[in-house]
C-alpha cells in the first residue's frame, strides 16, 4: 500500500501578530512657520540642552514650540503624555542624547 | 444518538476482553438493560444487534473513554457511573441486575481505547478543541524541516525550539484552568496584549511541560509589571535579564532543582520556564538583540536565554524568600529580579558567622563597581555549607541582613570620583560631607538559599538600576494548576 500523503505541519504563530507593517508617515509639512512643534525630553542627561537650542532655532523659523518631558528614559512615555502630544502638536522631535 | 438515561457500552472489536463479553452485551442489549452499544472500529461488532458506529471516535472522545469495554450509566444526559474493563461485581452494580456472565471469569482488564492511540489522539484533540485557539496558523512547507523552519522565521533565541503544533499547544493549555483568551500582560517593547494562549505557544517552544505553565504565566505577569520594567531591563546596555526565583510547593510538584547545580544546566523545569519568558518577550513583545533590535546589551550573560531556579526551602535556615517578601507561608510564588550574571566566591575557612559575613560583605562591596554606593540591587545565593555557619550561630535572615548592611556602610571619601586613581565613583557633591554611603538601598539585597551539599562557595547576582527609573524585584503568587 502506498504511503498516504503526509499532512503539512501546522504550527501556531508565537508572535504578537503585528506584522512589521510599514505605516505611512504623515506628510512632511513644507515649512514649520506657524506649526506647533513638540519637543519631548526623555530625561537623559543634557537632552534639555540640545532641546533648548532646538527650541531657539525653531522659534526663529516661526514655529510654535511646546516642551514636554517624560519621567524616565527607561520606560515608554506614559499613555496620557503621548495622547497630549498627539493632540497638541503637528510635528514631534524626541531628544535622546547621551 | 445516545439515550439521555440508561446504560451505554463502548467496545472495540480489536480487544480480547470486548470479544469475551460480546455475547453478554448482546443479551443485555436485547433485554433492554443496555440502551446502546458503541463500537470504535467495526459497526458490525458485536454481531446480532444494532451498533452505533464511532469509527471517527467523536462519541468516545466526548464520553472521555480511556478503556474498552466501558459501561456508562447516564442520567439526564450526564454520567452517573462508569465501569472499565469486565468485572462482574461492577457491571452488576451499575446495571442493577445479578447473575450475569455465567461462564466468564470474575473480571478481566480491558484494552486501551482507540482515542488514546498515539496516531489518533492528537488529531482528535485538535479536531475537538482546536477551535478555542485563535493564534494564526502557519503552514510549514512540505519539505521544510520543522525545526529549521522555526529558525528561518526568526522565532528562535539561537537554540532549537519545539514547533508549536496545535496539539502541543492544546496539551500545554491543560496545565491551567485559565481561559486561553484571557490577556495575561501587555508585553514590551511592542506593548502587545499577550493571551494565555500566546504564552502557551511560547512555552511549548521553550520545551516546557504543561504543569510548568502556571509558573510561566505568573512570571510573565510579574515581568511585565510597571515595577519590574521589562522594557528597561531589555533595552539597557547593561547585562541584565529576568531571573525567576520560585518558592512554595509548586517547585517540588514540577520537579525543579534547588540543590546541586541549581543555577546550571540539567533540569528541564529550571531550563525551560525562564526560556519561555524570554521567548514571550522576544516573539510576542518583539524584544530581541541584533540589528534593529531593542535589546542593546553590550555583553549580556548566559542566563539571558532564560534563568530560573527554586530556592532550597527544606535545607534553609531561613523562611522562604517569598515569605520574607509578604507571601503567605505555603503559597507558591515567583520573584522576578533583573539579574546581570552570577559571580561566585570562595570562603572555605570561615567557621564563624562574623568571619563569613565579612567575606560576603567584601564581595558585595565590589558589585557593579567597588566605588559605587548605593549601587544596583543584589541577590545573594547562600549555599548549604555557608548557610550552616549561620544556622549553627542562630543568625536568622534579619540578623544576616542587618550585619551585612552595617558592614556595607562605606566611607564616602573613598568612593569619590578620582580617588584611588579611578575616575569612576560617586560625585563629590554626595561625598563632600563625609560620612558613609550604603552599598544597597533599603531592601536592595535579597538573600536566597540554594545549592548542593558540598562546596563552600556562594554566589552574588548583581541587578540593575533600582527605583522608579530602574527595575524593582517583583514577587507574585502563582495561581493553582488545573
Amino acid at each position: 500500500m502506498a504511503n498516504p500523503p503526509s499532512l503539512p505541519t501546522v504550527v501556531l504563530d508565537p508572535s504578537g501578530e503585528r506584522e512589521a507593517v510599514a505605516r505611512a508617515r504623515a506628510a512632511r509639512p513644507p515649512a514649520l512657520r506657524g506649526r506647533t512643534v513638540g519637543l519631548l525630553d526623555i530625561s537623559k542627561a543634557r537632552g534639555d540642552v540640545f532641546l533648548d537650542r532646538l527650541a531657539e532655532l525653531l522659534g526663529a523659523e516661526g514655529a510654535v514650540v511646546r516642551r514636554y518631558r517624560k519621567p524616565t528614559f527607561t520606560k515608554p512615555a506614559p499613555v496620557d503624555l503621548r495622547q497630549e502630544i498627539a493632540v497638541q502638536c503637528q510635528v514631534v522631535i524626541e531628544a535622546l542624547a547621551d | 444518538m445516545l439515550p439521555t438515561d440508561g446504560v451505554v457500552a463502548v467496545v472495540k472489536r480489536d480487544c480480547p476482553t470486548c470479544d469475551l463479553v460480546a455475547p453478554l452485551l448482546v443479551d443485555l442489549r436485547r433485554a433492554g438493560h443496555v440502551g446502546a452499544v458503541v463500537c470504535q472500529d467495526d459497526r458490525g461488532f458485536p454481531a446480532g444487534i444494532d451498533v452505533i458506529d464511532d469509527s471517527d471516535l467523536d462519541l468516545s472522545w466526548d464520553l472521555g473513554i480511556e478503556t474498552v469495554p466501558t459501561l456508562l450509566r447516564l442520567a439526564g444526559g450526564r454520567e452517573a457511573a462508569r465501569a472499565e474493563g469486565w468485572s462482574r461485581a461492577q457491571w452488576e452494580q451499575l446495571l442493577g441486575v445479578t447473575g450475569i456472565g455465567r461462564g466468564l471469569p470474575d473480571h478481566r482488564p480491558g484494552c486501551g481505547s482507540a482515542t488514546l492511540d498515539p496516531g489518533r489522539a492528537d488529531a482528535l484533540l485538535v479536531r475537538h478543541r482546536g477551535g478555542i485557539l485563535t493564534s494564526r496558523r502557519v503552514e510549514l512547507g512540505e519539505l521544510e524541516d520543522p525545526f529549521e523552519a522555526m529558525f528561518d522565521r526568526g522565532w528562535s533565541d539561537g537554540l532549537p525550539v519545539v514547533p508549536p503544533t496545535e496539539a502541543r499547544v492544546l496539551r500545554m493549555l491543560s496545565g491551567t484552568t485559565r481561559d486561553p483568551a484571557e490577556v495575561v500582560a501587555v508585553v514590551p517593547p511592542g506593548l502587545v496584549a499577550c493571551t494565555v494562549e500566546k504564552v502557551a505557544v511560547n512555552a511549548v517552544m521553550a520545551g516546557c511541560r504543561p504543569e510548568y505553565l502556571p509558573v510561566v504565566l505568573a512570571s510573565v505577569e510579574a515581568a511585565c509589571s510597571d515595577a519590574f520594567n521589562a522594557h528597561g531591563v531589555l533595552a539597557t546596555t547593561w547585562s541584565a535579564g529576568p531571573l525567576i526565583i520560585v518558592n512554595g510547593p509548586v517547585a517540588r510538584a514540577i520537579g525543579m532543582n534547588s540543590t546541586g547545580n541549581a543555577l546550571g544546566q540539567g533540569n528541564r523545569a529550571n531550563a525551560t520556564i525562564g526560556r519561555a519568558l524570554q521567548l514571550v518577550i522576544r516573539n510576542v513583545g518583539g524584544g530581541r538583540p541584533g540589528p534593529g533590535g531593542i535589546d542593546r546589551a553590550a555583553l549580556g550573560h548566559p542566563g539571558k536565554v532564560g534563568w530560573c531556579f527554586a530556592e532550597d526551602e527544606e535545607g534553609s535556615p531561613w523562611e522562604p524568600l517569598s515569605v520574607s517578601r509578604g507571601v503567605a507561608p505555603g503559597r507558591s510564588a515567583v520573584t522576578l529580579f533583573a539579574g546581570s550574571g552570577a559571580t561566585p566566591f570562595i570562603d572555605q575557612l570561615s567557621r564563624t558567622p562574623d568571619s563569613l559575613v565579612r567575606t560576603m560583605a567584601a564581595v558585595l562591596r565590589a558589585s557593579a563597581h567597588p566605588k559605587l554606593a548605593p549601587a544596583f540591587d543584589c541577590v545573594l545565593v547562600v549555599s548549604p555549607e555557608h548557610a550552616r555557619v549561620y544556622r549553627d550561630a542562630g543568625w536568622d535572615r534579619t540578623r544576616l541582613l542587618a550585619e551585612l548592611t552595617d558592614l556595607l556602610q562605606l566611607d564616602a571619601a573613598g568612593l569619590t570620583r578620582g580617588v584611588g586613581g579611578i575616575a569612576e565613583g560617586m560625585p563629590a557633591a554626595l561625598t563632600a560631607a563625609g560620612g558613609q554611603l550604603p552599598k544597597f538601598r533599603p531592601g536592595g539585597l535579597l538573600v536566597v538559599h540554594a545549592g548542593g551539599r558540598a562546596g563552600m562557595f556562594s554566589t552574588v547576582i548583581p541587578g540593575w538600576a533600582s527605583g522608579r527609573t530602574g527595575s524593582e524585584p517583583v514577587t507574585r503568587p502563582i495561581d493553582g494548576p488545573a
